[in-house]
């Protein structure tokens, strides 16, 4: 709209020359923003050989899985691999399990203590929660949970819960109320009309809950740290054999870090934009 | 909604309130004992213990000047690419994809991505050397280099943690009616006038939570200055693992997590005050 103001307001050569500065503009913030994953991920394939290449050039010479590969075989890397999926699998399923049903009654009712247990949510938001990983570890010691994955999961669960409620409150209030009253008036339960009309309207922007649950949860490094000794996360892994290991292994952990997230991010960014309310114009 | 069964809300949220109060209120009750009592008494030997460390002023020092550096760029950064991507048509929903990317990588991965550009035969100092600026490979990331490492810290965490900012100013402004800029327009406010008179003071409430949100994060910087910087750079949350992992000692551990909480609350609290946002005058 602004652009069609000026452009018949302003010269022409002006206009485009504005143009052509939002455009270049725009490349350069794209560009900062995967020149560096591009430039990790040579040093990821380069292998030994790559990393001490001097100087650089930045052009792909040289690469090849295996460098990478060899990484994942490297003891301790599958199997943290494997316990970040399961932590991270934890906190997806806690998470919506406990948020979404907290997201459903802000948006559908008004009860007393509504405020009181948004203030309770958004308090999570204003300390640094990892840091509860600290007191956690003696009562985790007694229950038994310290050094395992559900651990973990729970402490993660911590820090994605808060989010799963405010944002599955979102999604629910986006839902017609009347569709779910009118399932009542054909006879349907309360807990029928949910499942049946509710529940499939609401559950792209579920999913999408669940995958930034996800991300939460594997890119967690304090807590992970903390909590766990020989059950390792990935993150965990990697922060304490970083100052041993080779530059090349420490970019292939990066590249492995990183390539998961940004896919399962990909894979719902439509719906991510739907909740954040960034798509529309 | 409905009155008649007012139980069903509470039995909705109850299992999140129990969970909030298992795992977030009581280790938060007990992180504070911890840092104030010594084998079951109250006490300050611990925050004593905490400021006698070597590295407790520098730490300190540390993690505020790398807040007060990089908060306000990504605000800039954000309020940039917000402004740039409400003028595109087609193609707007890859660039918003590309800008998010960042959102899914954790700090200790952006640690280890700025480590393969910053290392000593890494791709900065190859530029540089193409240039002509270097003649030999120079270090950027040892402690000899504080400055330098400073920067480069600050970058990476300006590169990863610039996308929830973008967010949330993305979103703010797309609440603003497109009525009030073009009424200014017609009014003859030019773009800088409409941006700080009637753009900013709208986004309030995102400016808001996108500062508080940011800052407590900043706060709690640990892992990309571990990946860049291994302990030649201390910070807060840093010192906290280094005193719960390496010297097993609770604690001075908890004293730490006690400040950085202290610290984040009241950044909290000023923002609150500083920004007023007037639910009244909300778009």
């Amino acid at each position: 709209m602004s652009a069609q103001i000026t452009s018949t307001a302003n010269p022409e050569g002006f206009v485009s020359s504005r143009r052509w500065l939002l455009w270049s503009g725009i490349a350069a913030l794209c560009a900062w923003v995967l020149v560096p994953i591009y430039l990790v991920a040579l040093g990821a394939l380069g292998g030994r050989q790559g990393v001490y290449q001097w100087p650089k050039t930045g052009l792909p010479t040289g690469i090849s899985l295996d460098p990478f590969i060899l990484f994942l075989k490297t003891e301790g890397v599958l199997q943290s691999f494997l316990n970040s999926l399961g932590a991270a699998g934890i906190t997806v399923a806690l998470s919506i399990l406990l948020g979404a049903p907290a997201g459903y009654a802000l948006a559908r009712y008004n009860f007393h203590g509504k405020d009181s247990y948004r203030l309770l949510v958004l308090l999570t938001r204003a300390f640094p929660l990892a840091i509860l990983a600290l007191p956690l570890t003696v009562s985790f010691i007694k229950l038994g949970l310290y050094d395992t994955i559900i651990g973990v999961g729970l402490i993660h669960t911590v820090l994605a819960l808060p989010f799963a409620a405010l944002v599955t409150q979102g999604i629910f209030m986006g839902v017609p109320r009347e569709l779910e009253e009118a399932a009542w008036v054909f006879g349907c339960t309360r807990v029928q009309a949910f499942f049946k009309i509710v529940a499939p309207l609401a559950l792209p922007g579920i999913v999408a809950t669940a995958v930034f649950a996800f991300v939460i949860s594997w890119n967690e490094v304090f807590a992970a740290s903390v909590l766990t000794v020989r059950n390792r996360t990935l993150t965990a892994y990697l922060l304490t054999v970083l100052s041993e290991s080779p530059m090349h292994y420490r970019f292939a952990g990066g590249l492995m870090l990183i390539l998961p997230s940004v896919v399962f991010i990909f894979a719902v960014r439509r719906y991510l934009f739907a909740i954040w309310g960034i798509s529309s114009k | 909604m409905t009155n008649n069964r007012s139980w069903i809300p509470y039995l909705l949220i109850l299992p999140s309130v129990a969970f909030l109060a298992l795992l977030f209120i009581v280790p938060l009750v007990q992180t504070i004992w911890l840092a104030f009592s010594d084998n079951g008494l109250p006490s300050s030997a611990n925050a004593q213990r905490m400021m006698a460390d070597i590295n407790f002023t520098r730490s300190i020092k540390n993690t505020f000047l790398l807040t007060i550096a990089v908060v306000p760029v990504q605000l800039a950064i954000a309020l940039a690419m917000g402004t740039m991507v409400a003028k595109v048509g087609r193609g707007r929903e890859t660039i918003l994809w590309v800008w998010t990317i960042p959102l899914g990588i954790s700090d200790l991965a952006a640690g280890l991505v700025w480590l393969s550009i910053l290392q000593n035969s890494g791709y900065f100092n190859s530029l540089l050397l193409g240039l002509g600026v270097i003649e030999r490979q120079a270090s950027w990331l040892s402690y000899q280099t504080p400055v330098a490492l400073f920067f480069a810290i600050a970058v990476a965490e300006i590169w990863r943690g610039t996308a929830i900012v973008m967010v949330i100013i993305v979103a703010g402004l797309n609440q603003v009616p497109k009525e009030f800029k073009e009424a200014a327009e017609i009014f003859g406010a030019g773009p800088w006038t409409r941006f700080w008179r009637i753009t900013l003071p709208l986004i309030r409430p995102a400016l808001q939570s996108a500062l508080i949100l940011r800052t407590v994060l900043a706060f709690e910087v640990f892992a990309v200055v571990y990946a860049l910087g291994g302990r030649n750079f201390p910070v807060l949350v840093g010192e906290a693992y280094n005193w719960q992992n390496q010297n097993q000692n609770y604690g001075v551990a908890a004293a730490y997590a006690v400040l950085i909480m202290i610290i984040s609350l009241a950044a909290t609290l000023i923002y609150l005050k500083a920004i007023k946002v007037d639910p009244e005058r909300l778009p």
